[in-house]
């Protein structure tokens, strides 16, 4: 008989230490990745309580959030950041926690580590204290975002205790239109379920238009599955899955790959496997797709009008008047054009070779705008070599873009990188939120790392479609 | 821990919808090694750009129950959230939705954050700008909230609101006298043993 259980639920049973009488499962976590922002206060609870780390050689440990991507020397200019530092170099030392730090080449962002590494494997249950966390679901894991208090649990246990959410499946199907990438497609996504709408779901992505996409593109759908709401967004492992794990470093290896690649693909969700619901979307309906609001969910096809404040629905006016009054927009107005200040290309969503290859195709041969400053920021070192190696450090530089060290950078801003003032910003990044990159006024349109470029280009935002030679 | 069976106090209300955990503390803040002196910093942003933020408001000083909208907490996943609302004063949030990475992080601090109807928030709401001095109480063991003679029903998922209640909120300890039972389990799981389990 056929396994009616979808992948999440295979991999949650699989995890299952013990169900609670109230509902609650204690579930055993396969690899648990730390940063230095949510880690310190973890550590001294351990400390205060007498308590080891659990399973060590299932904790990965690096530095990203407050990583200046300009000036890296130690001490750091800002104080703060470098008690960070020296915290999570002290915990990891006297805990046993291997930390790929500034001074090892695997360093980078905790979401573009993990899968590079081969840390991240379908099957896994893997945390971070970090909402994005849900960027590992590309490989077929459960993958989710947990706060510090958890982050001690993990640490000491190995085990949090979850409840089990419902499976809803988002299906797309269908080739994508020129210009249109993985980001427009979760943007979308979240556009039509709203910001909340996931919550209390784990979001199985499947369809056509996910199997044709590549390892990075999925990762960076699953990225966003906690602006839709999600906890959780994951895509079934298939061989795509397997080829791009095949030697990485954590990888397993020899005769424990092919039992691990069997197994993996074992997990897949099957042909009757079952959904709490189901949605359905058409790849051609999506157009490249930028926000212009203050949620991920305040989205429009670069070729549309903003919504009018009348024709939405009551519940939502407030929330519209309010985007608009701090964006500066006016109802029903095009978003192609609007002015921008700066430029970013880079975050745990968009910051990987084929997001920097994409991006340097489009720019190549032009100069941006002199009104805008733009940056590219590597999502870890091994990115950032990788693209040297192929010369798009040269590209973008010589188009005036910056070309930085692999951190997090603009898109939270805890580190140098930030906006001023009223900035806008076209940004590769996930959140939109009031504040978001630095400065309480700035403004951020979220959008591809193609139009990112081409809005650097322009100084405005522009359909990338009808920019020269770029689809 | 102490059991959490109810919480009265004054209440502030911020019926806003999808107020993100940026929102409530700035990534600036983050930048430390422990919780404390988060509390002053609690909406910062948004009370530098609004005059009448009710987070400033003399009248709403030393309330211990905040009144939210919508899909409260969303965004980020930082507990620095929560800690700043329970060190500025909050000990129980009532709102019409949370995010979820945040409602679990309020119960790691045992604060109580319970659902309620947009018409029940919005009528408590008015009653306490109304009189900012109303005492509210919210009663876990019930699943109710009283104010000025009105109650309303309201919900927490059972082993949330348990833990609470019976003073388990301690997930650590509770899932450290798992130890062993955890370490049987971790043989079990394919990638543990070398993808032969």
């Amino acid at each position: 008989m056929s396994d009616k259980r979808n992948l999440f639920n295979k991999v949650w049973d699989l995890h299952t230490v013990q169900d609670l009488p109230g509902g609650q499962t204690q579930l055993f976590i396969g690899l648990h990745l730390i940063h230095e922002v949510t880690s310190p206060q973890a550590f001294e609870i351990l400390r205060d309580r007498k308590l080891k780390v659990a399973f060590p050689e299932r904790t990965i440990a690096t530095v990203d959030h407050i990583v200046p991507t300009a000036n890296q020397a130690r001490p750091f200019l800002d104080d703060l950041a470098e008690q960070m530092m020296s915290a999570i170099e002290k915990n990891c030392k006297d805990f046993g926690v291997t930390l790929l730090d500034l001074k090892d080449d695997r360093q980078g962002i905790v979401h573009v580590v993990g899968p590079e590494q081969g840390l991240t494997q379908p099957g896994m249950t893997i945390v971070c204290g970090d909402s994005h966390t849900s960027t590992h679901g590309a490989f077929g894991s459960i993958a989710i975002g947990i706060g510090t208090s958890n982050v001690a649990e993990v640490l000491a246990t190995q085990t949090m205790f979850l409840n089990r959410p419902k499976v809803r499946r988002v299906v797309v199907n269908g080739e994508l239109r020129p210009g249109v990438y993985a980001k427009d497609v979760i943007l979308f996504i979240i556009q039509k379920l709203g910001v909340q709408g996931g919550v209390g779901h784990a979001y199985e992505f499947a369809g056509s238009t996910f199997d044709a996409m590549s390892m990075e593109e999925r990762m960076t759908v699953c990225n966003m599955s906690i602006e839709g709401g999600a906890r959780c967004g994951y895509i079934n492992p298939d061989q795509k899955t397997v080829d791009y794990l095949k030697g990485r470093p954590f990888s397993p290896q020899g005769a424990d790959f092919d039992r691990a690649a069997a197994w993996w693909l074992s997990l897949a969700s099957g042909p009757d496997a079952e959904f709490d619901d189901v949605v359905t979307f058409n790849a051609a309906d999506i157009e490249p797709t930028v926000t212009w609001g203050i949620t991920p969910a305040q989205s429009v096809g670069v070729s549309q009008p903003l919504p009018k404040v009348s024709e939405v629905a009551a519940e939502e006016q407030r929330l519209i008047k309010e985007a608009l009054e701090f964006m500066g927009l006016q109802e029903g107005q095009p978003i192609s054009g609007t002015k921008i200040d700066v430029a970013f290309i880079g975050s745990c969503t968009n910051s990987r070779m084929s997001d920097l290859r994409e991006a340097a195709r489009v720019v190549k041969g032009h100069h941006v705008s002199p009104t805008v400053k733009a940056i590219v920021v590597p999502g870890s070192q091994l990115v950032r070599k990788q693209a040297m190696a192929e010369g798009l450090h040269l590209i973008f530089e010589a188009a005036g873009f910056e070309w930085r060290e692999a951190g997090c950078s603009m898109c939270l801003a805890m580190n140098p990188d930030k906006l001023k003032g009223r900035e806008v910003c076209a940004s590769s990044s996930n959140r939109n939120f009031k504040g978001r990159q630095g400065s309480p006024t700035g403004r951020t349109l979220l959008m591809s790392p193609a139009m990112v470029a081409a809005a650097a280009i322009k100084g405005h935002v522009t359909d990338i479609r009808e920019f020269p030679a770029a689809v | 821990m102490n059991e959490i069976q109810s919480v009265k106090s004054t209440a502030i209300p911020l019926l806003l919808d999808d107020i993100d955990t940026d929102r409530i503390i700035p990534a600036r803040f983050l930048r430390c090694v422990t919780f404390d002196g988060l509390g002053e910093h609690a909406f910062e942003d948004d009370r530098k750009q609004d005059a009448n933020h009710p987070f400033d408001k003399p009248q709403f000083q030393g309330a211990g129950i905040l009144v939210a909208g919508r899909n409260f907490g969303c965004g980020s996943s930082r507990e620095h959230a929560p800690q700043s609302l329970m060190r500025w004063g909050i000990k129980a949030i009532i709102a019409e939705s949370f995010a979820e990475i945040f409602f679990g992080n309020c119960g790691s601090l045992g604060i109580p954050a319970v659902k309620a109807a947009r018409a029940d928030l919005d009528k408590l709401a008015a009653a306490i700008e109304a009189n900012p001095k109303l005492e509210v109480a919210v009663d876990l063991q019930a699943l109710t909230v009283s104010a000025a003679g009105v109650t309303f029903s309201v919900i927490m998922p059972g082993s949330a609101r348990d833990a609470l209640v019976t003073g388990q909120w301690d997930y650590l300890g509770r899932l450290l006298s798992a130890a062993d039972q955890v370490a049987e389990h971790a043989k079990k799981v394919p990638y543990m043993s070398g993808f032969s389990a």
